[in-house]
């Protein structure tokens, strides 16, 4: 995965409250092959209205988005993170996050930014005409107006977004280690490996 | 600076010295590395994989350029999608899929299995079937190794003394690429059941019994071992039917002590281990027991002798009745959600409180699924229905046998005769009528006398009403089109 150090640029001012994760993207969705190409499915019930923040060029190709309480509430389904991804989102800024969509986001990638209603609703103000800076070295969203928002974030998780480093990634870190554990379960346990068909 | 603090294994608390129950030897034997978060990294010996859940896993492992680390403890089988209709025609040729996504999803996975160099069991096979019905059969899955599928109904494979579970498709890929899972360790619960099942008593029956009991959510956060003399007693293929089922109870995963039927049932499997390996692993698998005085976090008790055939009424597993009961009275849960729920579910499955079980009609008849497709199922289901046929109003009645292999076991035993001259339809292996992903479906507002593992809503097609039972009851009530005691029909030998 890329690393995450600064995201950088324009923003959805989107900010609605309790988006669940089918209306991220609906169930129809879900028998793809694929975890890219969900873009075009993202929030497809909100785009129906013509002022829809996605679709307005002001905003096209925004690496970051602002949203409302709660955001991905509802099913555990991992697309949703990867329609995100696949818009090419690289931060959700919210007054707060489901559990499991922040953890579906962070396996992807995905950085979550938590910040008080208030400030959320300033960057929302910002967003309309102007750029926003995340700084994740320094847990710092900043704006051109010189607004500082510093933000939280579990130390695992930012060396993970910083090091580019999946959980799959990580896990591959520890490769010394689980050869290791290989070689000793082989030696005691010949039948490890499935005899060949 | 190290993200994480690892300790050695071998270096924690539990020594060889304390009394360890079976989960706890499967766990301690796969810690390759514990943290001090109280997460560890266990070792995977085996990965089954199908189309559904793997498309986007074998992507994300393109798109990073990562290799599948031990391609050899994968094995990969499409079931969900196939239609169980003729896959060959006349010439021997591929009959192709007409659902375009299905299509898809199975094309995909032909093509990422070689790809990654993981053996594929193609849907022309004749080993294909549904993962959970193919791995033990072939010897994938045995005693005292961790196994995974991105598929819930993988806690089945426990049935051996695997400890088997299923998982989402990030982590498909993160054991595809390490071969590992970061878990934390569940509390463990004993499910004893004592005595000796009644006629017309089977395996599904005791697990929809202690669904009953405990409820769906009654095993969550733990891994079940299932213990006591009427498990003794029980064939492999009956406790596959039980742990199967372990997660309607809420638990990831349902352990059996393996014992000389396990060993007796594996012996000579294609990929079991052989020789002087064998000796070696029996010898093994003999220490995969609960030493005595360990310690369950929580215990239940089941008196077999009073299990009947069961059935289910509504739209959870744990909805279960015997079938000489009643419809119940919403009003007679104690909790509040669970009256909501029991009246949605009467309106959904189209039921009155007090009726009988036994003058519920039925239309559709299933017999298949990885709960019951096994050759022992099918012969229990023509027992009942030698001789017999289904009744005027039955629209179908399907018989899908779990694999190619048992498919071909009861063709030689002439079961596939007694079903269709019972007026069955004989299919190709598959998940079939178990869940709406291909074209066997329940219509809207019909009701299904079925041997799968979930009644939910929509589970047969959308609409559908399904009453789980064993394959035995399947079969009686195919007979007379209504839920009926197998024990008005069987025959005592």
């Amino acid at each position: 995965m890329e690393p995450v150090t600064q995201i950088d640029g324009r923003a959805y001012p989107f900010g609605v409250k309790n988006v669940d994760t089918d209306m991220i993207i609906a169930a129809e969705w879900l028998k793809t092959i694929s975890r890219v190409g969900l873009g075009k499915g993202a929030f497809a019930a909100l785009r129906a209205d013509p002022a829809n923040v996605f679709d307005d060029p002001a905003y096209a190709g925004s690496p970051i988005l602002i949203a409302g309480d709660n955001f991905g509430c509802g099913s555990s389904r991992e697309h949703a993170a990867w329609a995100l991804a696949d818009m090419g989102v690289k931060a959700v800024i919210a007054p707060s996050f489901s559990d499991i969509f922040s953890g579906n986001a962070f396996k992807n990638g995905i950085l979550t930014v938590v910040l008080p209603q208030e400030q959320v609703y300033r960057l929302m103000e910002v967003a309309r005409t102007d750029t926003i800076h995340i700084d994740l070295a320094e847990q710092m969203v900043t704006t051109p107006f010189q607004d500082r928002m510093p933000f939280d974030i579990d130390p695992f998780r930012k060396q993970c977004l910083m090091g580019g480093l999946d959980e799959v990634g990580l896990t591959m870190a520890r490769g010394e280690a689980i050869s290791g554990y290989e070689m000793r379960r082989m030696q005691a346990e010949p039948w490890l490996v499935p005899v060949a068909a | 600076m190290a993200l994480f603090n690892y300790r050695n294994v071998g270096a924690r608390g539990t020594g060889m010295t304390e009394a360890r129950t079976l989960y706890d030897k499967i766990w301690d034997a796969h810690v390759v590395e514990q943290r001090d978060d109280g997460t560890a990294l266990i070792y995977i010996d085996r990965h089954l994989v199908h189309e559904v859940t793997s498309p986007q896993a074998f992507e994300g492992l393109r798109l990073a350029g990562r290799p599948v680390r031990r391609p050899e403890l994968t094995l990969a089988v499409p079931d969900h999608n196939v239609p169980t209709t003729a896959r060959v025609d006349a010439d021997g040729k591929r009959i192709p899929i007409a659902d375009p996504e299905s299509a898809q999803q199975l094309a995909a996975l032909e093509r990422n299995a070689p790809e990654f160099g993981i053996r594929y069991i193609d849907a022309t096979a004749p080993e294909q079937g549904i993962v959970h019905v193919v791995g033990p059969e072939q010897g994938f899955t045995l005693p005292g190794l961790t196994l995974v599928c991105g598929d819930s109904h993988t806690a089945a494979h426990g049935a051996l003394g695997a400890l088997a579970f299923g998982i989402g498709t990030s982590e498909v890929e993160h054991v595809l690429a390490t071969q590992t899972l970061l878990l934390k360790k569940s509390k463990s619960m004993e499910v004893r059941v004592e005595g000796d099942l009644g006629f017309g008593v089977s395996a599904k029956d005791v697990i929809l019994a202690i669904i009953g009991r405990i409820g769906t959510a009654g095993g969550t956060g733990h891994v079940i071992e299932y213990r006591g003399t009427t498990f003794d007693a029980m064939s492999v293929e009956g406790r596959l039917t039980v742990s199967n089922m372990s997660i309607e109870a809420g638990a990831r995963a349902g352990v059996f002590a393996p014992d000389e039927a396990t060993f007796a049932y594996i012996k000579g499997r294609p990929m079991a281990p052989q020789g002087a390996d064998w000796d070696k692993a029996v010898a093994y698998w003999k220490t995969l027991r609960t030493d005595d005085g360990a310690r369950f976090d929580r215990t239940v008790h089941l008196d077999a002798t009073q299990i009947a055939p069961n059935v289910t009424w509504g739209t959870s597993p744990e909805d279960v009745v015997p079938i000489t009961g009643s419809v119940p009275d919403p009003d007679s849960f104690e909790d509040a959600s669970k009256r909501a729920a029991a009246r949605t579910a009467l309106d959904y499955m189209g039921l009155s409180s007090g009726q009988r079980m036994q003058d519920v009609g039925v239309q559709h008849i299933f017999i298949g699924s990885c709960t019951n497709s096994r050759i022992e199922d099918l012969r229990a289901a023509a027992a009942i229905l030698r001789g017999r046929h289904i009744a005027g109003g039955i629209k179908q009645a399907l018989v899908v046998p779990g694999s190619g292999l048992v498919k071909r076991q009861a063709e030689a035993e002439g079961l596939d005769r007694i079903f269709v001259e019972a007026g069955f339809e004989w299919r190709e292996p598959g998940c079939s009528a178990c869940l709406g992903m291909n074209p066997d479906k329940v219509p809207a507002g019909e009701s299904c006398a079925s041997t799968s593992n979930r009644n939910f809503m929509g589970r047969q097609g959308p609409g559908a009403r399904t009453h789980l039972v064993s394959p035995a009851m399947a079969a009686a009530a195919a007979v007379t089109g209504r839920l009926t005691d197998v024990r008005e029909l069987a025959t005592r030998d």
